[in-house]
């Protein structure tokens, strides 16, 4: 059995004693393709807060590639391979998309070295690689907090991907996106998948069923069940779950 | 098509940018020649300052820090470059130490002033005391994630600590009686002298255009990109693996050594430094030629301290209460009508915007490009 890439023991988060998390207990192998969904409120961003060190959990232990997590710094998180696209899009909106891409592929991040030197040739190609995947290359020059909300979405995606983590954390990556565009960015981490471990939070059940991925349902901070879009959708606790917050909703 | 979209205003040329290098460079040769001594003296007093608001622009304009305290490091490089000049012309003294010691029954050089034998050392401590301060300084506001007017508000507080601090050091430093300048020797001459002072001039002009090289250094490409990311979205950029504090200490010191630099400039020309340098209302000055100026450009930065502070001194001759309801009322207008300040207005098309409201030029379209969309429709 391989050792899992990502680990979460036992993750309690208490907000002044509201519990977003409960004993959450979950497993990513390396390579693996996860869709994570759960109603509003379950604890979906909380629990990527507690990866990426946004949140420090009050009981529990996060390991990655058998380190653990606690403690570190968010940069360095990032910098150990884990990526994280928000549920907002949220992107450098003074800068151009090109400049966004550019400090996602840059490496080292250290000033000096972005004080000194440009982009060498292959981090160049690169982002003009990425602009061509998300369909942004005549945007280049265009600051990006005047694009529209699916092109932010798009282009965090692809800030994502040009960091180039083992682990990729992926918030709502389609809402707003039309439904070819939601088809391209499935196909696309699909794609990714496999080379790079990716986690997928939705709510578009039609996106995730495309992912054709394991699927691990969030009920008020912890794991309700695992499996196949089939099997998950045919559970009768996450049938109630699901009705259940529609008719409060309703109500 | 797209071009007239782009938003950005950053590294854009444009002809009043242009025109305003031109103008600087004309008023700086021609200075010299056309203003009497004091006149030249004031104008060399201001563009160092303009040293400071570029510093200061870094922080701001670029980074979004907003210090309230950077005469902190300007009165550091001025007290740096006012003790060199003091022991330097201080031999027929008694005990051979600055005159002012002999008034408090000081008989010994503090240890602290020795160092400034050396005009090396004093040129380095200049702006390294300074830097290195305000990396201190930063970096323990900064790893404790203390932002926006918090982070002010302490350096307002910093400033007032080293203020009161100074003052009360008669025995080390003259407390408020501050170190004068203007009767010490450098290379056998009174600092105080024309020739001197035209030097000083042409000194500080050279340093101005040498920091405004360095800063867009500094602010061009991926570095400079970081800095705005910091402005934008903080935590954004350490989820993408970058360390704000780093960057945010390593400007700050920028600013701290351009200030102290600035600083030491100011003095000598002026003849003396003093905690005044440190005054809380000086500080926030310096703020509001950067903000007056444009935040973000780094012409508007040098315009803005030079412009404000010429037309001060020339309306406080003629008219002594008059300045502080004119600097607020250029405060106000910025805050609400020029929030860009005076060159980014003119940067973005701001003369053009007003013509058109006045009724000079025609208005143009918000989309363009969409009319004539629609035109080629009509014709195929
Ligand atoms: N900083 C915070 N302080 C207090 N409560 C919080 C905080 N962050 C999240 N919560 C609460 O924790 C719970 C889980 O929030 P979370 O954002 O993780 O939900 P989610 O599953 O991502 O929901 P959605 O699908 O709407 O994005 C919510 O009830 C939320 O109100
Ligand atoms: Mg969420």
């Amino acid at each position: 059995m391989t050792m899992p890439l990502l680990e979460l023991r036992q993750i309690t988060v208490s907000f002044d004693g509201f519990l977003a998390l409960r004993d959450l207990n979950l497993n990513l192998k390396p390579g693996e393709l996860r869709a994570v969904i759960g109603p509003n409120g379950a604890g979906k961003t909380t629990f990527l807060d507690v990866i990426t060190g946004k949140t420090t959990p009050s009981e529990g232990d996060v390991m990655f590639k058998g380190r653990s997590l606690l403690g570190t710094r968010e940069h360095r998180i990032a910098r150990l391979g884990i990526g994280r696209k928000f549920q907002s899009p949220r992107v450098f909106e003074k800068l151009s998309v090109q400049e966004n891409l550019a400090l996602a592929v840059s490496c080292p991040k250290q000033p000096w070295s972005l004080l000194v030197g440009g982009l060498n040739a292959s981090q160049r190609d690169q982002v003009h690689h990425l602009m061509s995947i998300v369909n942004l290359q005549n945007r280049a020059d265009w600051a990006a907090g005047s694009l529209s909300h699916g092109q932010k979405q798009w282009l965090e995606i692809a800030m994502l991907v040009g960091q180039d983590p083992d682990l990729l954390l992926v918030d709502e990556p389609v809402a707003g996106l039309t439904d070819e565009e939601t088809d391209l960015t499935a196909d696309l981490l699909k794609s990714l998948a496999g080379d790079h471990t990716v986690l997928v939070i939705e709510h578009d059940m039609e996106f995730i069923r495309r992912l054709e991925s394991p699927v691990t349902v969030l009920h008020q901070g912890h794991v309700l069940c695992e499996g196949t879009m089939d099997q998950v959708q045919a559970d009768p606790r996450v049938i109630e779950v699901y009705l259940g917050t529609t008719q409060e909703d309703n109500g | 098509m797209f071009e007239s979209f782009t938003t950005r205003t950053k590294q854009r040329f444009c002809w009043p940018q242009l025109l305003l290098w031109v103008v600087v460079i004309a008023v700086i040769v021609a200075a010299p020649v056309v203003l009497p001594v004091f006149r030249l003296n004031l104008l060399g007093r201001f563009l160092s300052l303009a040293i400071v608001a570029l510093g200061i622009d870094l922080i701001w304009g670029f980074t979004g820090l907003l210090s309230l305290g950077q005469g902190i490091f300007f009165a550091v490089g001025g007290y740096a470059a006012a003790m060199y000049l003091q022991l330097n012309s201080s031999e027929g003294q008694p005990n051979g130490i600055p005159e002012f010691f002999s008034l408090y029954g000081v008989d010994r050089l503090p240890f602290f002033w020795e160092p400034f034998h050396n005009p090396v050392f004093t040129l380095i401590a200049i702006w390294f005391v300074p830097a290195l301060l305000a990396a201190v300084l930063g970096n323990m506001v900064f790893r404790n994630r203390i932002k926006g007017v918090y982070f002010s508000i302490l350096t307002q507080a910093a400033l007032l600590v080293f203020f009161n601090f100074f003052n009360g050091q008669q025995k080390l430093i003259n407390g408020t009686n501050g170190l004068k300048t203007d009767v010490t020797q450098l290379f056998g001459q009174m600092i105080g002298s024309p020739e001197m002072q035209r030097g000083f001039f042409w000194l500080t002009c050279l340093m101005v255009f040498l920091t405004w090289f360095f800063v867009r250094w500094v602010v061009r490409g991926r570095f400079g990109d970081v800095l705005i990311a910091i402005r934008d979205d903080e935590p954004r950029l350490r989820f993408t693996g970058f360390n704000p504090t780093l960057f945010k200490t390593i400007v700050f010191a920028i600013a701290g050594g351009l200030a102290g630099i600035g600083g030491a400039l100011f003095t000598v020309q002026s003849g003396i430094v003093s905690p005044q340098y440190m005054a809380v209302p000086f500080s926030i000055e310096m703020v509001i030629w950067v903000a007056v100026g444009g935040r973000g450009t780094l012409v508007g930065a040098i315009f803005g301290a030079v412009a404000i502070m010429y037309t001060k001194s020339l309306v406080s001759e003629a008219w002594p209460q008059g300045w502080l309801f004119i600097q607020g009322g250029l405060f106000i207008l910025v805050v609400t009508a020029l929030p860009e300040g005076v060159i980014g207005w003119l940067k973005s098309d701001g003369p053009r915007n007003l013509l058109s409201r006045i009724g000079f030029v025609r208005p143009i379209g918000t989309y363009p490009q969409l009319e004539m969309d629609g035109q080629d429709e009509v014709q195929t």
